[in-house]
């Protein structure tokens, strides 16, 4: 039951991943209530100002390695010690099957 | 720095991880405090190719004439974009039976709304599925019945739907659509649930609903067929939660357990009136599904003078249940009214006569002893041959398949 197909589809991120939201993901602000959301099945999420951040540089171009480069350079924080919890973030998406491996097809 | 993302969730069903932190603001009157709902569910017809015992539409079904016009669910979809609404659940009945259903999914999405298709899936092909997709459809939820195709397709009473169901489940893959199974569940596929869990990721689903039956209308016309016993829920649970921990990051599992059973009532819809809302096939405003069970509510329709914002915050049938002040005792004293907000309207009603009465699944209801015996009366002695769901009122099942 575990080697079924959905399992292969889950990402285990690690700094070389390039993630991108899955089609069942969205996140839009909602204007009505002034914050971003992060839409998903049968659920609304509210990231809080910096998951939004780490959000939106999951085009599926980036690694999480430069993800975490220029969150490092934004707020002056070392990268080992926000590397950690940027991972943490995206493995819990990617468990969800919110985050996918990026590189769409060209 | 640690990012999060708050998991709270809004959902159709009671679920103790609500969203109500996002959408209540923190003052103004009762009304005032209940911001529109996040998600909204759309009830587009209530034709349907299957004629499942325990549907969730009413016993008394909206005729075809009677069903709001493409043009008028666009406004529909409009005005709910506009007072904030994010998700909108496209339902039934069958929602592909509407004609017009790619140009609805296509006019939510062009709106920014989150469209999610609940369906039975017997009625779609590939071309149809694929402009779904190309429409913008983001999430599609198709019914099973059981692991295998007799017991399914007798419950369902439509032949060869278990395996069309398959069919469609696979093309929703091969189109990258998120999938989740609705399983419903009752005491004569409970017995399944393994082989049906083992069924969704087969399909590589990405979620798996197990919701037991809520007796209500149709529900509860075969209550004696389909309550199950309690040794079954509590192998049902057993098995789900063994598998929610075996399946993580491959399946996610929702569970609903049916409230017959329970010390506690459900936090039905989240609270009247509270975050949930739907639109009936002929546009009426309803706080909950069932909620037109209660014979005494008038429900206003989008095609009256009022706008669906006004609806929520001012007609009566909102604000008769909503919040806590209209309870009687012993909710009213009770240190869980914040918590469950009463349990459900809807059954009060069909149990007591009284929509305001406490909720018979709750332990403090006078009720409460009987509604437990009955249910594992009729769990141990029950017949299987139940009636299927129909214009005319019902049709019982011809002849029971195996020793009813």
């Amino acid at each position: 039951m575990e080697t079924a197909p959905a399992a292969r589809r889950r990402m285990a991120v690690s700094l070389e991943s390039v993630p991108r939201l899955a089609r069942g993901a969205k996140l839009r602000l909602d204007e009505t209530r002034g914050r971003w959301v992060l839409l998903v099945p049968e659920r609304v999420m509210a990231p809080d100002d910096i998951a939004v951040e780490v959000l939106q540089l999951c085009d599926g171009e980036k690694s999480v390695a430069a993800m975490i480069k220029i969150l490092a350079a934004k707020y002056a924080a070392p990268p080992e010690r926000i590397g950690a919890d940027v991972i943490e973030m995206l493995q819990d998406l990617a468990d969800s099957g919110f985050l996918i491996e990026g590189r769409k097809q060209p | 720095m640690s990012p999060t993302v708050d998991p709270n969730s809004l959902s159709l069903r009671a679920d103790p991880q609500d969203g109500v932190a996002l959408l209540e603001g923190s003052n103004g009157s009762v009304a005032a405090r209940y911001g529109i709902p996040l998600a909204v569910l759309l009830e587009l017809t209530h034709r349907c190719p299957l004629q499942c015992p325990y549907c969730s539409n009413p016993v008394e079904m909206e005729r075809t004439s009677n069903e709001l016009t493409t043009e008028e669910w666009k406004r529909v979809l409009n005005e709910l974009a506009e007072i904030g609404v994010l998700q909108v659940h496209f339902s039934g009945g069958e929602p592909t039976a509407r004609k017009d259903i790619v140009e609805l999914v296509r006019h939510a999405s062009e709106l920014d709304l989150y469209t999610n298709l609940i369906t039975s899936a017997v009625l779609l092909n590939r071309d149809k599925l694929e402009a779904l997709a190309d429409a913008g459809l983001a999430h599609i939820q198709i019914s099973f019945q059981g692991s295998e195709a007799s017991l399914a397709d007798r419950v369902g009473g439509f032949r060869n739907g278990h395996a069309k169901k398959i069919e469609v489940a696979r093309w929703a893959r091969e189109l990258e659509l998120p999938l989740t199974v609705n399983a419903v569940m009752h005491r004569q596929n409970l017995d399944q649930l393994e082989s049906i869990i083992a069924m969704a990721v087969e399909m590589d689903a990405d979620r798996i609903e197990v919701a037991n039956v809520q007796y209500y209308g149709w529900a509860l016309k075969n209550r004696a067929a389909l309550m199950p016993t309690l040794d079954q829920l509590d192998r049902a649970t057993d098995i789900v939660e063994n598998a929610r921990v075996r399946l993580k990051g491959i399946l996610d599992i929702d569970f609903v357990i049916p409230d017959y059973y329970a010390d506690r009532p459900k936090k039905c819809m989240g609270g009247w009136g509270r975050q949930f809302f739907n639109i009936t096939p002929a546009g009426k405003v309803l706080p909950c599904h069932a909620a037109e069970t209660i014979t005494d509510l008038d429900f206003l329709s989008v095609r009256s003078n009022h706008s669906i914002a006004w609806i929520w915050h001012n007609s009566d049938a909102f604000n008769r249940y909503r919040g806590t002040d209209w309870m009687p005792e012993p909710c009213q004293s009770c240190a869980f009214k914040e918590i469950d907000f009463g349990g459900c309207r809807c059954q009060a009603f069909a149990l007591t006569g009284r929509a305001d009465n406490t909720d018979p699944a709750c332990s403090l209801s006078p009720l409460h002893q009987t509604i437990f015996n009955t249910a594992q009366t009729e769990a141990e002695s029950g017949s299987k041959r139940v009636i299927y769901r129909n214009f005319s009122g019902g049709t019982l099942e011809a002849e029971p398949s195996d020793g009813a």
